[in-house]
């Protein structure tokens, strides 16, 4: 390996004028990345890690005024012209970007896109390019590349788009491959899947690859340094485990501390950075980390620090703080530093559950679409088998998450539980009611037990309605007096942890935290027992995630509320769950005590799943045997006959003899209990079997 | 300092950053005052006869001149200029209303509804509007012309109320409306307060370019003497009656009504455009 850096970036700064004023988006940032190293970029949604990328690669549109200096090979990239950068683009540096659907060009054949990336650089024939591009798509591991180069980007699942992207990434052999978050919009097996191809092109081109992105769990396992932006400034860089081992910079303190980890045995809490990122609209003159710091002194309101060396780790680790000498003699970590309480079990927890009312009863539901052609005459020509006879259950107090891939029927399910009508088979019971039977005014009284939190705080709120009107709505639609919902309004804010001088602003004034407590606000204002949460973290930024995670577990305790947790996020589930169902095709395929299906997954499909999920933790990330799982979901249009599972199962592909095999095909499994397990542990799989694929990993701790 | 009022503010520095749009509405604004407000100052009436001047050029007396029977040409272009404006606003008020409720109520509740709505809409649009207007000329003779209004703003309100039932079917999906459904608010309840309300750029937009269409719609019938009748006076039935003088030396009775016509409706286009872009946050004025 040489010792000249591949990219070298010095003090680089974006503004982009705005009617407000300029926004300094990337602010003197410097950086370099070696010939075939992964450097990792983290930072939260603005915090300007992808319109540096984009500087380099000189993608940005031209009001975006860019000074500083980018060295490629050694050679400046600021300031050349389009054309000249288009010879580099691609061949030199190339990019995946994040959603591989707008990426491509929906009226040609991937085959089609990669030749022509193909060609564009290299002086060869369109049959050559042609066969060069399904040698990549091979690459990437798409099954049949010679067929399936000629399909289109929409007949690919979103998986198979972005393998299609990296082989257009990695057709001419750069030196340089950016990666903007390219796994963020994937399920976690699909991620899996895609981090490991990305370790393939790497390995086979050689090149070095810059990966953004705001999930650390990510970058732990594949990055060999970090680099963490705040406000359009790096805050702190240094080898991967410097960084998640010996963090020196509060926000790095406060975003490892607030992610909840798969891999703790006991409920650790989480350590909220409360607030928002600053606007980059005349930023203050100070650290612009310092009104969400808890270590905040007055020097940090006057004096932005520079990022500076470090004494005790390793060289190049760096971090811009006026006090990471304090944190690095006291080796202080994010509890210290950040406040952070467990919250302590209820009263209706210390009752043994069977005694526990039940609050929501599933029974063999299933929700079918028949899938029809024709405008005016509705032909029937099959059946979306979105919810295939699940059954659940949930006592008082308790939280069940319902964890499985996009797809995989949850939302069908919640959808179902929600609309309180009869389902296509089978029953829900909602406070010992079942929906079948409902007159339209028991519906409605129902209603004021049962409330939702959605995924997007963005899409949950009505732009066009203040938040006292928002709060109001609930209250007023079931007859509440005018005063009593004046004081309850105000209540509910105080609730979330806003104040009532709120009630006057509009959604689009608030962060997405703060957006998602008002939503949580409005679904407690009818005071409900049983709040089904639809994804309620996964459209928030990593820092402000574990506050929504504390604020709705301090809720169920202080309200006892019971929780339908709906997530594809098994860390979140596990750190606030008590039960977990996991969900595939519209199935159960296992369900039990958190503690128990997490520690002995007996599903080969919940084993792929916890297996698949990234951890913070570079050293556990690298020792890992991951489960990986193929392909994609089938559709729900065409299960396959006996156990859904069987194409993708590693079991089924491994493990069994021919005659096993031919029972997963023929029958199809049911939930029963697998060998030793404890309590109510269900798996739907014949050859069940507790595999602790987490258990190696919590070893290699202690 | 609230959201609405900031936004509110936002919009009117995109629409005044279109002076053409400016313009227009100041034209607009004109029209209104002149049509309402000169009458009151102007010396003479639209009923009022002046038998020492027919057929007068225009004067400092006559401002539009006269008609062979000593008519005042302006008092009676103001005349018909107040009947024209009221007869376009209020029917473009009534279209997208229209248009409102039943693409919401297609959009919204789908199944039967959507297809009764649908059928109607494909129904009307094949129908000649101006012939069946036409025909039911006789039928309307004699009574308001809001009659005449309300059959204008029935052949008018198909197309917009496509789009709001095609924007509704996105925005039923949008998590604060199921989130309002979720909490047991009634349907007609959601779609007043929440669905239509985040339509109402679109809904104000639509209702302006409406307003030329129907002014010229107007016209067009009353110039071929079906919208409206006499005693009553617009644009159209002005411009029938002096079309003929248009190439002899007495053409301004007919181009004084029908340059003002051409202008008017210019402006309202004018006015819509500017709004859209103002409103519309994917217009790109706002980032020169």
């Amino acid at each position: 390996m040489s010792t000249e850096p591949l990219l070298e970036v010095r003090d680089l700064s974006v503004t982009f004028p705005s009617e407000a004023g300029p926004v300094a988006a990337v602010r003197k940032l410097s950086y370099h990345v070696m010939p075939g190293e992964v450097l990792g970029i983290v930072g939260e949604s603005g915090s300007g890690k992808s319109v540096s990328s984009l500087a380099v690669i000189g993608l940005l549109p031209p009001r975006a005024m860019i000074t500083g200096s980018v060295r490629f090979k050694g050679s400046e990239l600021l300031g050349r012209s389009d054309k000249d950068m288009s010879t580099i683009r691609g061949r030199g540096i190339s990019m995946i970007f994040q959603d591989p659907l707008s990426a491509m060009t929906p009226v040609y054949t991937v085959g089609d896109q990669i030749a022509e990336a193909v060609r564009i650089h290299q002086q060869v024939s369109d049959q050559a390019a042609m066969k060069r591009a399904v040698e990549l798509l091979d690459l990437v591991g798409i099954p049949n590349p010679g067929q399936r180069a000629s399909a289109f980007p929409h007949e690919f699942s979103g998986g198979m788009r972005q393998r299609a992207m990296i082989a257009m990434a990695i057709a001419n052999d750069p030196d340089l491959i950016i990666a903007d978050e390219p796994t963020t919009a994937l399920d976690v097996t699909i991620q899996a899947q895609i981090l490991e191809v990305l370790r393939k092109a790497q390995e086979t081109t050689g090149a070095a690859i810059i990966m953004i992105t705001h999930d650390l769990g990510v970058i732990g396992g594949a990055a060999n340094r970090v680099a963490v932006m705040y406000a359009g400034k790096l805050v702190e860089t240094g080898a991967v485990d410097d960084v998640f081992y010996r963090p020196r910079m509060p926000y790095t303190l406060g975003l490892l501390g607030s992610i909840p980890r798969l891999d703790s045995a006991e409920h650790m809490p989480l350590t909220p950075i409360e607030g928002a990122p600053p606007s980059l609209i005349h930023l203050p003159p100070g650290c612009p980390f310092t009104p969400r710091c808890p270590m905040r002194i007055e020097k940090c309101e006057q004096v932005e620090p520079e990022l500076l060396p470090l004494h005790s780790s390793g060289s190049g680790h760096l971090a811009a703080c006026h006090r990471s000498g304090e944190i690095e003699e006291g080796n202080l970590q994010s509890t210290d530093v950040f406040p952070a309480n467990l919250i302590a079990s209820t009263a209706v927890e210390m009752i043994p559950r069977e005694q526990r009312p039940t609050m929501l009863e599933i029974r063999d539901l299933v929700k079918h679409y028949p899938l029809v052609k024709g405008a005016i005459l509705h032909r029937r020509v099959g059946t979306v088998f979105a919810v295939d006879g699940i059954s659940l259950d949930i006592r008082e107090g308790e939280t069940l998450g319902l964890v499985g891939e996009s797809g995989c029927g949850k939302t069908t399910t919640i959808m179902e539980i929600l609309n309180l009508t009869r389902p296509t088979a089978g029953s829900i019971a909602v406070l010992g009611k079942a929906t079948a039977q409902m007159t339209d005014r028991e519906r409605f009284a129902v209603r004021r037990e049962l409330s939702v939190v959605f995924q997007d705080p963005m899409a949950s709120l009505d732009p066009r309605m203040p938040i006292s009107d928002i709060l109001d709505e609930p209250m007023r639609t079931h007859g509440i007096s005018i005063p009593e919902r004046l004081r309850r309004t105000e209540e509910l804010l105080q609730i979330v942890g806003l104040s009532p001088e709120h009630a006057n602003r509009y959604p689009q004034e608030f962060s997405g935290g703060q957006r998602q407590r008002i939503g949580i606000a409005r679904a407690l204002a009818l005071q409900p027992k049983l709040l089904v949460l639809d994804e309620p973290v996964s459209a928030l930024d990593v820092s402000i995630r574990a506050g929504v995670i504390n604020l709705l577990e301090k809720l169920r305790a202080d309200l006892d509320l019971s929780y339908l947790f709906v997530a594809h996020d098994l860390s979140v589930v596990r750190h606030i769950a008590h039960r977990v169902a996991v969900m595939y095709l519209g199935k159960i395929v296992e369900i039990g005590n958190i503690d128990a299906v997490f520690k002995l997954p007996a599903h080969p499909y919940t084993q792929a799943l916890l297996s698949a999920v990234p951890l913070p933790d570079p050293r556990k990330e690298r020792a890992r045997r991951r489960i990986i799982l193929e392909g994609d979901m089938p559709s729900p249009a065409n299960p396959p006959s006996g156990c859904r599972f069987r194409t993708r199962c590693q079991k089924f592909a491994g493990e069994l003899n021919d005659n096993e095999r031919q029972r997963c095909i023929d029958e199809q499994p049911l939930l029963r209990s697998p060998e030793n397990s404890v309590g109510d542990h269900l798996a739907a799989c014949h050859y069940a079997e507790g595999n602790a694929v987490l258990e190696d990993i919590v070893e290699l701790e202690r | 300092m609230t959201s609405r009022q900031s936004r509110s503010r936002l919009v009117v520095r995109r629409f005044i950053r279109r002076r053409l749009a400016v313009l227009g509405l100041f034209i607009v604004v004109m029209f209104f005052a002149f049509a309402y407000l000169g009458p009151a100052f102007y010396k003479w009436k639209f009923d009022k006869l002046d038998f020492t001047s027919l057929l007068e050029g225009p004067s400092g007396n006559h401002w539009f001149g006269t008609t062979q029977n000593g008519f005042d040409m302006f008092a009676l272009t103001m005349r018909g200029l107040q009947k024209s404006l009221i007869i376009g606003l209020v029917g473009a008020v009534i279209s997208t209303a229209i248009a409102a409720v039943a693409g919401a109520a297609a959009g919204y509740f789908s199944g039967w509804t959507d297809r009764a709505v649908i059928t109607l809409i494909d129904l009307l649009l094949v129908l000649p509007g101006f012939l069946i207007i036409a025909i039911l000329s006789p039928v309307f003779e004699g009574h308001t012309w809001l009659v005449f209004v309300l059959l204008l703003a029935a052949f008018q309100w198909m197309i917009t109320a496509r789009v709001i039932r095609s924007m509704t079917l996105s925005m039923k999906e949008r998590e604060f409306v199921h989130a309002a459904r979720f909490m047991g608010v009634s349907d007609w309840k959601i779609i007043l307060r929440h669905i239509l309300p985040n339509m109402s750029s679109f809904l104000i937009i639509d209702a302006t370019i409406n307003v030329s269409s129907l002014i010229l719609a107007e016209v067009g019938l009353s110039f071929f003497g079906f919208g409206v009748q006499p005693p009553d006076i617009s644009l159209g039935t002005l411009i029938n009656d002096h079309w003929q003088s248009a190439s002899t030396a007495n053409g301004y009775q007919f181009y004084f009504p029908a340059v003002l016509l051409v202008l008017l409706v210019l402006s309202v286009n004018l006015v819509g455009d500017g709004l859209r872009d103002a409103l519309d946050p994917n217009a790109k004025v706002g980032e020169q």
